[in-house]
C-alpha cells in the first residue's frame, strides 16, 4: 500500500486529483441530501417573504455586522427557550439569503425579538446602548437614524432574491417601492393591499419620525418582524420530529 | 553625441497575457464605475482601475530594464512577500487589540459618528487581517520558497507569480476597504462580496497553476510532503471558495448580492466552509511549513514517512466532515450534527499524527532549544496545535458544546490555534527565510527573539486563559437556576460579569502585538545587513585561523 504511493508522489496531476477526490466526499454527503429530504425543512404555517421594508432592515443588520454579536438560533435547551421562547425552525429561516443565525452571543439571541421591546426603546437602544442598559458593551447606532433609506433599487434586490428562490410575486416586486411607504403609514391608501401581500407585517412610522423614511425605520422593521411569523399554536412539534 | 543602445527585457508571453488581462480590466472597471449603482460599486471600481493602471505600469518598467539572470531561484517575490506578512500581521493584530478593548471600555472606544469604527465593522477586518493577508501572504511566500527548493526548480510562469502576489494584496485591499464601509456577505471569513471573490477565484487560479507548474518542472524525482500540504491547502481552499460563494448579485454594477443557499443549507454551506477554512488554510497550509522549516532548522530528517502518509490522507479527508459541529442543538437536521460530532472526534488521531512527526523530528537535536529561540518558537507552535486539536474534539461533543458554544471559550479555542500554532510557526518560517533570503550570517538578534517568544508566550497564555475563564463562567450563568425555579442571571448581568476578563484579553493581545514589533524590527535590521554588537553568537562556528 505505502509502495503504491510513490506513483501519487511522482505525478502532480494524479496528487491533485486525488486530493480533490479525498475533500469533496464530506461535503457531498453532509450538504446535498439537505435539498432533497423533505424532513429538513419544517411545514408550517405562516412563514412568508420579508416586506421591502424589513428586508432592506435585514441588509443594514447585516451591513453593520449585526450577526457578529448576536445570533438568531434558539437551542432547544431549558434555559434558552424560557430566556427567548421557541427553539428556532428551519423553516423560519427558509427565506433567509443569507442565513443570520450566527456564532457568538457577546449580545443576547435575536430570533425572537420581535414584538418584546417598543420601537421607541429599539430606536433609543441603537441610538446610545448605555443609556438604557448600562452595562451594555454595544456600540451606538446613532447615525442610522440621522441616514435616509436609499431604496432606489428595491425592485432589483427582490427581483434577485426571487432568482435565488423567494417567492416574490410580480405584483410584490412592481410595488416594491410603494409598500416601502405603505409599511410607514397605517392610513395609507394601499394598507389593505400589502397586508394581503405580507401577513402580519407591522405598520406604522418606526423611529418616531414620520417626517422622513430612515435606516433606524427599516432596522426596527425587521426587528420587529424577527420570529413572529409562525403561529406556534397551530404547530405540531411531533409531526416534524425528524 | 553618440547613443548606445541598452538592451532591455522585453515581455514575454507572461507579461502579454497579463498586461492584456489587465487592459480589458481597466475597461471593465471603467464600464462598471459608469453605470455603478450605488457609491460603494463606484468606490470600488476605481480602485481596480487604479490598480491595473499601477500594474500596466509596472510591466513597462520591468520590460524597460536590461535583461537579468533568470535560471536560478525566484527570491524577489518570496521578499516581497516576507514584507508583505510582517506588515499585514502587526495591522491585523493591531486591530485586534483595539476591539478587545472595545468590548472592555466601549464608553471611551465607540464613536456616535464613526459608524465604520464600531465592532461589527472592525471585527471583520480583524479576522480576514490575520488569517487572509497575514497567514495568505506567510503561505504563499513560503510555498513559493518551499516547491522551488525541494523541487530543484525555478518558479514556473515567469510574471505569473508576480501576479499572484499583487493580485492577492490587491484583494486584501478590497475586502479591507468593503469591510469598513460596510460591504459583506456577513459569512464568516468569507465576507467579501461577489466581484472581490470573482476577482481572488482568478488569482487562486493562477497560484495553484504556477505551483503546479513548477512541480511538473521538479528534477527530484518525489514530491515533498511539504508540497502534498500546499497542494491540498490550495486545492481545496479554491474548491471551498467557490461554492460558499455562490450568490446573485442585484446588478453586475451593483456591489451586494444575495447567496444561492438559504436558511439550514446556507448555514451548512457556510460551515463546511467556515471550519475547513480552519482545516485547509490555517492547519494543512502551516503543516506544510513545518514539515520544510522544522527538519531544516533542526538539521533532522522528518521522523517517519510512513506517519506522514497516513496522517496526511485521513487528516484531508476526515476535517471537510467536521463543519456540522458549528451548528449543534440548531436546526440543522441531527443526522448531519452526529455526523460532524463524529468526524470531529476522529479528527483528533491525524491531528496528532501531524503534531507527533513534528516533534519527533527533533530526536537528537532537542539540546538545540536551549540555544536556538527560532526552533523552539516553531516546536511550541507543534505543542500549541496539539493542545487546540485537542480542545476542538472535546468542544465538538454535543453536551459540551451546549456549555461552549456563543461563548468567549470559541474566541479562546481559536486563539490558541491562532496564536499559538500559525503565528508562531509563521514567525519561525519568517525568522529562517529573512537571514536565507537575503544571505545574512545571523538574525539580527537572538536576544530580540527570546524577547519576542516570552513576551508573546505570556500573551497568548493570558488570552486564553481569561477566554476560558470567561467562556465557561457565562455558559454556566447562562443556565444557572435559582431555588424558585427561575433563571438566576439576566443577559446583562452575564454581560457585566465578563468585564475583568475582556481586560486581561486585550493586555495578553497588546503582549502580543509588541512581540510582533519586536520581529519587525529585528527582521528589518537583518535584512539590512546588521548583526547587534557584543551578542554572544556560540552556535555559529568560529572562523578557522588563515593558514601562516
Amino acid at each position: 500500500m505505502l509502495n503504491r504511493h510513490e506513483l501519487l508522489e511522482k505525478h502532480g496531476w494524479l496528487l491533485t486529483t486525488a486530493i480533490l477526490v479525498v475533500v469533496a466526499i464530506g461535503g457531498v454527503v453532509e450538504i446535498a441530501p439537505l435539498f432533497y429530504l423533505e424532513s429538513t425543512i419544517e411545514k408550517v404555517e405562516g412563514v412568508r417573504p420579508y416586506s421591502p421594508l424589513e428586508q432592506k432592515g435585514r441588509n443594514i443588520y447585516i451591513r453593520e455586522g449585526c450577526y457578529l454579536c448576536h445570533s438568531q438560533q434558539v437551542r432547544p435547551l431549558r434555559d434558552e427557550v424560557e430566556r427567548y421562547g421557541h427553539y428556532s425552525l428551519a423553516a423560519e429561516s427558509m427565506y433567509d439569503h443569507p442565513f443570520q443565525w450566527g456564532s457568538k452571543r457577546t449580545g443576547p439571541d435575536l430570533a425572537r425579538v420581535g414584538g418584546k421591546y417598543s420601537d421607541e426603546w429599539h430606536r433609543q437602544h441603537m441610538i446610545d446602548p448605555r443609556s438604557l442598559v448600562p452595562e451594555s458593551v454595544m456600540p451606538p447606532y446613532k447615525f442610522l437614524a440621522e441616514k435616509h433609506l436609499d431604496f432606489e433599487h428595491i425592485e432589483a434586490d427582490l427581483k434577485a432574491l426571487r432568482a435565488v428562490g423567494v417567492p416574490y410575486t410580480d405584483e410584490m416586486i412592481e410595488n416594491a417601492k410603494s409598500d416601502i411607504q405603505t409599511q410607514l403609514d397605517p392610513f395609507a391608501d394601499d394598507y389593505d393591499a400589502f397586508m394581503a401581500r405580507y401577513p402580519k407585517a407591522q405598520v406604522r412610522d418606526f423611529d418616531g419620525d414620520p417626517r422622513t423614511i430612515t435606516e433606524m425605520d427599516a432596522l426596527i422593521a425587521y426587528m420587529q418582524i424577527l420570529g413572529t411569523m409562525v403561529d406556534f399554536e397551530t404547530y405540531k412539534a411531533e409531526e416534524n420530529y425528524r | 553625441m553618440a547613443h548606445t543602445r541598452v538592451a532591455q527585457r522585453g515581455l514575454g508571453t507572461d507579461g502579454m497575457l497579463i498586461a492584456l488581462a489587465l487592459g480589458i480590466g481597466v475597461f471593465y472597471w471603467l464600464f462598471v464605475a459608469a453605470r455603478a449603482i450605488d457609491p460603494l460599486m463606484s468606490f470600488h471600481a476605481y480602485v481596480f482601475i487604479l490598480a491595473f493602471i499601477a500594474g500596466l505600469f509596472g510591466l513597462v518598467m520591468y520590460a524597460t530594464k536590461p535583461p537579468a539572470d533568470e535560471t536560478g531561484y525566484q527570491t524577489a517575490v518570496v521578499k516581497a512577500g516576507v514584507f508583505a506578512s510582517t506588515f499585514w500581521g502587526v495591522a491585523g493584530f493591531l486591530v485586534g487589540v483595539i476591539i478587545a478593548f472595545q468590548l472592555a471600555f466601549p464608553n471611551i472606544l465607540y464613536f456616535d459618528q464613526l459608524g465604520w469604527t464600531n465592532f461589527g465593522r472592525l471585527r471583520p477586518l480583524h479576522t480576514s487581517a490575520v488569517i487572509f493577508a497575514f497567514g495568505g501572504n506567510v503561505l504563499i511566500a513560503t510555498s513559493f520558497y518551499v516547491v522551488q527548493r525541494t523541487c530543484r526548480a525555478r518558479l514556473a510562469g515567469g510574471l505569473a507569480p508576480w501576479f499572484v502576489f499583487w493580485g492577492y494584496q490587491l484583494f486584501i485591499v478590497i475586502a479591507a476597504t468593503g469591510y469598513l464601509s460596510g460591504v459583506t456577505q456577513s459569512r464568516e471569513y468569507a465576507e467579501p462580496e461577489w466581484y472581490a471573490d470573482l476577482w481572488l477565484t482568478i488569482v487562486w487560479v493562477v497560484y495553484l497553476l504556477t505551483f503546479l507548474g513548477t512541480i511538473w518542472k521538479r528534477k527530484e524525482p518525489h514530491i515533498y510532503v511539504a508540497n502534498w500540504f500546499y497542494l491540498s491547502f490550495i486545492v481545496t481552499i479554491a474548491m471551498l471558495h467557490i461554492v460558499n460563494n455562490l450568490a446573485i448579485p442585484v446588478s453586475i454594477a451593483g456591489s451586494k448580492s444575495y447567496s444561492l443557499f438559504a436558511g439550514v443549507q446556507d448555514a451548512l454551506t457556510q460551515w463546511w466552509y467556515g471550519h475547513n477554512a480552519v482545516g485547509f488554510f490555517l492547519t494543512t497550509g502551516f503543516l506544510a511549513i513545518m514539515y520544510y522549516f522544522i527538519p531544516k532548522r533542526a538539521e533532522r530528517p522528518v521522523y517517519s514517512y510512513r506517519l506522514s502518509i497516513v496522517h496526511f490522507w485521513s487528516l484531508i479527508f476526515i476535517y471537510i466532515w467536521a463543519g456540522p459541529h458549528h451548528l449543534h442543538y440548531t436546526a440543522l437536521p441531527e443526522w448531519a450534527q452526529t455526523l460532524g460530532m463524529t468526524f470531529s472526534i476522529m479528527l483528533w488521531m491525524p491531528s496528532w499524527g501531524g503534531m507527533i512527526n513534528g516533534l519527533m523530528t527533533l530526536s537528537g537535536a532537542w539540546d538545540k532549544l536551549r540555544t536556538d529561540p527560532v526552533l523552539r518558537m516553531m516546536v511550541v507552535s507543534v505543542a500549541f496545535y496539539g493542545m487546540s486539536t485537542f480542545e476542538g474534539p472535546v468542544m465538538s461533543v454535543r453536551a459540551v458544546n451546549s456549555l461552549s458554544h456563543y461563548t468567549d471559550w470559541t474566541i479562546g479555542h481559536v486563539h490558541s490555534g491562532a496564536l499559538g500554532w500559525v503565528g508562531y510557526i509563521s514567525f519561525g518560517a519568517l525568522y529562517c527565510l529573512v537571514p536565507w533570503l537575503w544571505k545574512r550570517k545571523d538574525l539580527y538578534s537572538r536576544a530580540l527573539v527570546e524577547w519576542h517568544f516570552w513576551i508573546s508566550t505570556i500573551g497568548i497564555v493570558l488570552y486564553i486563559t481569561s477566554m476560558w475563564v470567561s467562556g465557561i463562567m457565562q455558559g454556566l450563568m447562562w443556565r444557572a437556576y435559582n431555588a424558585f425555579g427561575f433563571l438566576e442571571f439576566s443577559f446583562v448581568e452575564t454581560v457585566e460579569a465578563m468585564h475583568p476578563y475582556y481586560i486581561i484579553r486585550g493586555t495578553g493581545g497588546t503582549l502580543f502585538l509588541i512581540g510582533a514589533l519586536i520581529m519587525a524590527y529585528n527582521l528589518w535590521r537583518t535584512a539590512r545587513g546588521d548583526l547587534r554588537v557584543g551578542e554572544k553568537r556560540p552556535y555559529m562556528a568560529p572562523q578557522p585561523a588563515l593558514a601562516e
